[in-house]
């Protein structure tokens, strides 16, 4: 056997990272003008809104309402970043620019350019969502410590659409079901997913779909790190919550591994 | 017409990179492979020859040990390219068909990735790239987006780029193809190079002239099969004369003319747009022909190819 020192996923970070360091001035920018565009939006207008009508401070776990969408942001964030690099690149890198095929004449193997993507998606979803924390700290009703268990939660649930997509993807023949996936996926769970407003308010069968999708209990757990003054953290449900999403990326990443090794190595 | 039988292959030597026996690749009910022995020796230019589809490629991918055989044995570097593939990867260089180079990075970002891919050293991967730049004639390029260089510069960059590796053996499948004739003549110089440098050149191509120039040894493949193994002069020594007489006639003429020119030379083969005359002396074929009242609207004497070979063996043309 010959001695490798850098674990092969590390080594296929690296080529992410050369890729990323051409737009990542753009990519930042983004995730920090998108945040503070909702956070005024939503927060002035919305916000004003909500917390002039006295019912919803129960329901809001009695902060303000930017307060509590403070949290669903960051977790979309990673929802909709990490689903997004996870059908065109790769897509590209089976079929296009054909980066995999470039790896797989190497040492390197499918599993390590699967967990070669999920760390990176990961140090994507990191970079994104601390963007985000870093506005949310601009203003006094979302400002707090919380903020960092928040942007690790909503990691995991990057994780958790990352790689059952990157499975979809590598399986896609063409490109045209990825628009489909973002419009009847993650912007209905965008919308519908708890971070607007709690899911209790929706219909039972709604409420259970949202539910059922890994984005909510990223916000959950998110939510109950950021409130103001909110209860003591209940860290098994916490674990739970994450958990759940576990499966997603544990299930999608052994399929991902399964039929990458089948595109790659036929 | 039968396949020729293939002459027995010799015993594994030391000196041998690639031993392959009854090497199959099916897909499905498709058979690509068919149960192939090759072997391949340190230092030599070997060649795949044939046309498209007669598994060419599939056997490389073996050889590349990123696909598995589905029957038989391969063994590159003694290794058994079924449980040692990345170690196998590790020591050799593969130029793909299809480009895989990262066309939105530099030139000597590729070089670097590449190399770190084989976990070398930073400092290592730099050293090399410039070394290879150098080598690739791309030096001038480094730091050129791919995606902007010619057709002929990202041919030399992937080679380049298989090379960061300091491999071994390098796999090259159809390295010339879509490249125009000054293109293709500078990569037959590096390849040439490399050669001289001690490095193993295992290539297909379906350009005879690609297999006269470089390989010291090919096998001709058709539908699957090995249909004949040896060096360039060997092949046309054994399947063909030492001339050939091309010959056309008017339209629709070649068919009538062929039945006259019956008996002159060693062979004729009709084609749809000329007749091949098979003769050690062509201008005595050609001769011939005027005596027997036939007057060609054009006339070549010519030196045999692997083309004549490959058409005798199989009844096709490469090109088909």
């Amino acid at each position: 056997m010959s001695h490798l020192a850098t674990p092969g996923p590390l080594r296929v970070v690296s080529w992410h990272a050369a890729l990323y360091r051409r737009l990542w001035r753009v990519n930042v920018l983004s995730s920090l003008v998108q945040p503070l565009v909702y956070m005024l939006g939503l927060g002035v207008g919305v916000g004003t809104l909500v917390d002039r009508n006295t019912a919803s401070g129960d329901l809001l776990g009695g902060g303000s309402y930017v307060a509590f969408v403070a949290p669903g942001l960051l977790v979309t964030t990673t929802m909709v970043l990490a689903s997004g690099e996870s059908m065109w690149p790769v897509m590209a890198g089976l079929r296009w620019s054909r980066g995999y095929h470039g790896m797989a004449a190497t040492p390197l193997s499918a599993t390590d350019i699967v967990l070669g993507h999920a760390v990176w998606t990961t140090v994507r979803s990191l970079i994104a969502t601390g963007a985000v924390a870093c506005v949310l700290a601009l203003f006094t009703d979302t400002r707090s410590w919380g903020l960092i268990p928040a942007v690790v939660a909503a990691a995991f649930v990057g994780l958790a659409f990352a790689m059952p997509l990157m499975a979809y993807s590598i399986d896609a023949e063409m490109d045209g079901g990825f628009p489909a996936i973002q419009r009847f996926v993650i912007t209905p769970l965008f919308l519908f997913g708890g971070a607007f407003y709690p899911v209790t308010l929706l219909p039972a069968a709604v409420e259970w779909v949202a539910k059922a999708a890994p984005l909510w209990h990223g916000v959950v757990v998110a939510r109950a790190f950021t409130t103001p003054g909110g209860a003591p953290i209940d860290w098994l449900a916490v674990a739970g919550h994450l958990g759940y999403t576990l499966l997603f990326s544990v299930a999608g990443t052994l399929v991902a591994v399964r039929r990458l090794r089948r595109r790659l190595y036929p | 017409m039968p396949f020729v039988s293939v002459p027995p292959v010799m015993p594994p030597t030391s000196d041998s990179l690639i031993v392959a026996r009854g090497l199959t690749k099916r897909f499905g009910d498709f058979t690509a492979v068919d149960g192939i022995d090759v072997e391949v020796h340190r230092g030599e230019a070997f060649g795949f020859l044939g046309p498209n589809g007669a598994g060419k490629s599939s056997t490389m991918r073996m050889i590349g040990c990123v696909s598995s055989p589905s029957d038989g044995s391969m063994h590159v570097f003694g290794l058994d390219a079924a449980t040692h593939g990345a170690q196998i990867r590790a020591r050799i260089g593969v130029v793909p068909q299809l480009d895989t180079l990262d066309t939105e990075l530099s030139v000597k970002e590729n070089l670097w990735l590449y190399g770190r891919f084989f976990d070398l050293p930073r400092a290592e991967c730099r050293r090399r790239a410039t070394e290879l730049l150098e080598f690739a004639q791309l030096t001038d390029r480094a730091d050129s987006i791919v995606d902007n260089l010619s057709g002929g510069m990202k041919r030399r960059l992937s080679i380049a780029r298989s090379l960061i590796n300091e491999p071994e053996l390098l796999l090259l499948d159809e390295p010339t193809t879509g490249l125009d004739p000054q293109a293709r003549h500078v990569l037959w110089d590096r390849l040439y190079r490399l050669k001289q440098q001690g490095v193993t050149l295992v290539l297909t191509t379906h350009y005879m002239d690609e297999a006269e120039q470089l390989c010291d040894r090919l096998v001709v493949m058709d539908q699957g099969h090995i249909v004949a193994e040896g060096s360039p002069r060997d092949l046309i020594a054994r399947y063909s004369t030492r001339e050939v007489l091309e010959l056309r006639f008017a339209a629709d003429g070649n068919e009538a003319a062929a039945a006259q020119l019956a008996g002159i030379g060693d062979r004729l083969e009709l084609l749809p747009d000329r007749v091949l005359i098979y003769a050690d002396d062509g201008e005595t074929a050609l001769t011939e022909t005027h005596h027997r009242g036939l007057s060609p609207e054009s006339a070549l004497v010519r030196r045999s190819s692997l083309e004549d070979v490959f058409l005798q063996l199989t009844g096709r043309s490469l090109a088909d």
